[in-house]
């Protein structure tokens, strides 16, 4: 049967999101010849309705539905109702994204055994490793079109890495060039090459950055077995007598509910969202939430050690111009317990446009101290920390049922705080950061704090063994065989790249799985 | 928020005849605020032009640019002149003075000095007013088109083709 699906089939896949993870498996599943219903809390942006405005582009993308925060990082003091900075539209967050498309190294497969005992970390080894994900790395950067990998060039530097990268040499640096990026070098799977345009983060708006919202949906759509319905908010998902589930439940547009039934569901809503939807399905059979009986839903919340340098010169710079991210550094990202921190960081380029840097730089900040950087925004030159974070088992997202948001349903709370082993990252990363200006001749640096989490990972993750996290080897939750988590949500640890490469990768995989067993009738 | 010259029809003589001269150059009549030097006025809809040029001057000190003209602060705080806001607005400036008057200075906008006017400032940093104030303008003044220029950041790109040929990467200062 060809979409669109009727609410009473109960043949299909319903995919909860359409961003790296969910969009990319309803089209891998869609080219398979199966029937998929997903539902998008969000509208439907292309690159004609992207704006090259920051503030109207956070207010036509970003997801605002209301959150709240605890702990004791500073995004709970300074975006206390804004925890992450991430899209409520068809694909996601693959609108926003930078493009940086890093494969994991071999040992952050391995945390708890190349780490060793941390305290009050919750370290685990993903029961995958980097042999068994390289083909379907593979199958990802080629999808993507990532630079660096096959035969795809590198993106030419901008004024903002030439900085960088001149700096970081000076200091001795070797891995330091534009970064493997979805952002294509050159004409690539119908999509243009990059145009310096900036405003990465607002959405291509010449689509040279790949977005499952203008690639693999309308790809899985063409084949007449995916049905994409936006606006439709999911409030969560039920289960039969059997204990499997059986249909989603969401409201659409005007804020009426409809059930979708389901052969299979497959979770893709964001760290966040994610543990809300399984948290918010509690029943009588599951009290704690589906897929909770190892506890571990909305626990091991990462969002990646993050922060900002930025570097004031005596000439311009014009950071903005150009591709925002194409720069970054990867020596540091290598495990040397000897700097005195478990893990490592990338430092890549990042700009904002004055709007945003009034708003992030130094938020609540105000006087000259403040004005006489923004003085000199065209002279500067700007950086990202990301690091691996350790996942802790306080570090949470719960539903809040104090407050509710527009369907009444209880917000998710954030809850944060930072490692030891994070913060002894953190102070080496900025240091390192303000070198690389200094030995440029900087007459100034500033040691932003992080933003809101763009990086958002871990809270249903991956285990071998049941009794510790929520899905195993494939993405499938270990309590309900027809319930699969497709998002960064399944991360078992974080690592120190930028994670959609490996949530696409996922993606593609566990395509795959639910296909074979699909086949093998065991779904 | 608007930049406003809305006094129609009145010459710069005129408009400055019908004001009396206020600190830190602003010129207050009896519906208005403006520039001393007549570049620019606001008319008041329902706060105290008094209160406007206070809130002009506390905005400034908040976040000061010496190269951004007082129109832009002015605009950046005109929101404030609206019949729901004038009750809280006019109770935080009250509030804002009686700081200063216990400082020894006879209103905020008298005070000579930025240094003297931001001590007055960091007494109520904490208070709702002052961060209602100071969040919205990062809004109201850095959102401005206008004033991006002045700081030399160029906006919109993709009308132009992006910077593929308009200079990503013509910094001249990298060996």
């Amino acid at each position: 049967m060809a979409a669109p699906f009727d609410k009473t089939d109960d043949s299909v896949v319903v995919i909860i999101g359409t961003g790296a993870g969910g969009g990319v498996l309803a089209n891998e599943l869609a080219q398979k010849g199966i029937s998929v219903v997903s539902l998008e809390a969000g509208g439907r942006y292309l690159p004609e309705d992207f704006i090259n405005d920051e503030w109207d582009s956070f207010g036509q993308l970003a997801w605002l539905d209301p959150r709240t925060t605890s702990g004791d990082w500073r995004v709970a003091k300074d975006f206390s109702g804004l925890p992450a900075w991430i899209v409520k539209a068809v694909g996601g967050t693959t609108t926003h994204w930078a493009g940086a498309s890093l494969r994991f190294q071999e040992h952050e497969w391995k945390a708890k055994t190349n780490y060793g005992a941390v305290q009050g970390a919750n370290l685990l080894d993903w029961p995958i490793d980097g042999a068994e994900m390289a083909p379907w790395y593979e199958k990802a950067e080629t999808k993507l079109g990532v630079t660096r990998t096959g035969d795809r060039a590198g993106l030419p530097g901008n004024n903002n890495f030439k900085v960088f990268e001149a700096g970081a040499k000076k200091l001795g640096y070797k891995e330091v060039h534009t970064g493997r990026m979805a952002i294509n070098s050159s004409d690539y799977d119908g999509r243009m090459a990059c145009q310096q345009t900036g405003f990465c983060f607002q959405g291509c708006k010449w689509g040279a950055k790949w977005s499952s919202a203008y690639t693999d949906i309308p790809r899985g759509e063409a084949t007449g077995n995916l049905e994409v319905r936006e606006r439709a908010h999911v409030l969560r998902i039920e289960h039969g007598d059997d204990g499997r589930v059986n249909g989603v439940v969401y409201a659409d547009k005007d804020g009426v509910e409809h059930k979708q039934m389901a052969r299979i569901v497959c979770v893709a809503g964001n760290s966040i969202e994610s543990p809300r939807i399984l948290l918010n399905s509690a029943s009588a059979m599951y009290p704690d939430g589906l897929a909770n009986s190892s506890g571990q839903v909305g626990r091991n919340y990462m969002r990646h050690l993050t922060g900002s340098v930025y570097g004031i010169f005596d000439k311009p710079v014009k950071m903005w111009r150009g591709t925002t991210m194409a720069g970054i550094l990867q020596d540091e990202a290598r495990l040397d317990p000897t700097r005195g921190f478990v893990g490592g960081y990338e430092l890549e380029t990042l700009s904002l446009g004055l709007p945003f840097m009034a708003a992030f730089l130094d938020p609540g900040g105000w006087g000259r101290e403040f004005t006489t950087a923004l003085d000199s925004y065209e002279n500067m030159a700007g950086m990202w920390i990301v690091g691996e974070d350790m996942p802790q088992e306080t570090n949470r997202v719960t539903v809040n049922s104090d407050v509710t948001d527009q369907f009444g349903m209880g917000v998710a709370n954030v809850n944060y705080s930072d490692h030891a082993n994070d913060k002894a990252m953190s102070a080496h990363a900025y240091a390192l950061g303000q070198s690389i200006y200094d030995a440029m001749g900087a007459t100034r640096t500033l040691p932003t704090p992080p933003y809101p989490s763009t990086h958002n990972l871990g809270t249903n993750r991956m285990s071998e063994n049941a009794r510790d996290g929520v899905v195993n080897r494939n993405g499938r939750s270990h309590d309900i065989d027809n319930l699969f988590v497709s998002d960064g949500s399944q991360f078992t640890t974080g690592a120190s790249e930028n994670p959609t490469l490996t949530i696409v990768a996922l993606a593609i995989r566990q395509a795959d799985h639910i296909a074979g067993e699909m086949t093998r009738g065991n779904l | 928020m608007t930049r406003t010259t809305n006094l129609k029809g009145l010459s710069r003589r005129q408009l400055l005849s019908r004001g009396v001269a206020a600190g830190a150059g602003f010129v207050i009549g009896v519906n208005f605020v403006s520039g001393a030097d007549a570049a620019w006025a606001t008319e008041m809809n329902a706060l105290k032009p008094d209160t406007m040029a206070t809130l002009i001057q506390m905005a400034r000190d908040i976040y000061p640019h010496d190269k951004v003209a007082d129109e832009f602060y002015a605009a950046a705080v005109k929101g404030y002149d609206v019949p729901d806001a004038v009750d809280d607005t006019e109770a935080g400036i009250e509030m804002l003075n009686g700081v200063a008057r216990g400082k020894g200075h006879g209103s905020y906008i008298d005070i000579g000095w930025e240094r003297d006017r931001v001590d007055v400032l960091r007494a109520i940093e904490d208070s709702a007013f002052f961060q209602k104030v100071r969040g919205g303008l990062v809004t109201g003044l850095y959102n401005q088109k206008a004033v991006w220029p002045i700081f030399g950041y160029e906006g919109e790109s993709y009308s132009k083709g992006g910077y593929i040929n308009r200079g990503f990467d013509d910094i001249s200062w990298i060996g």
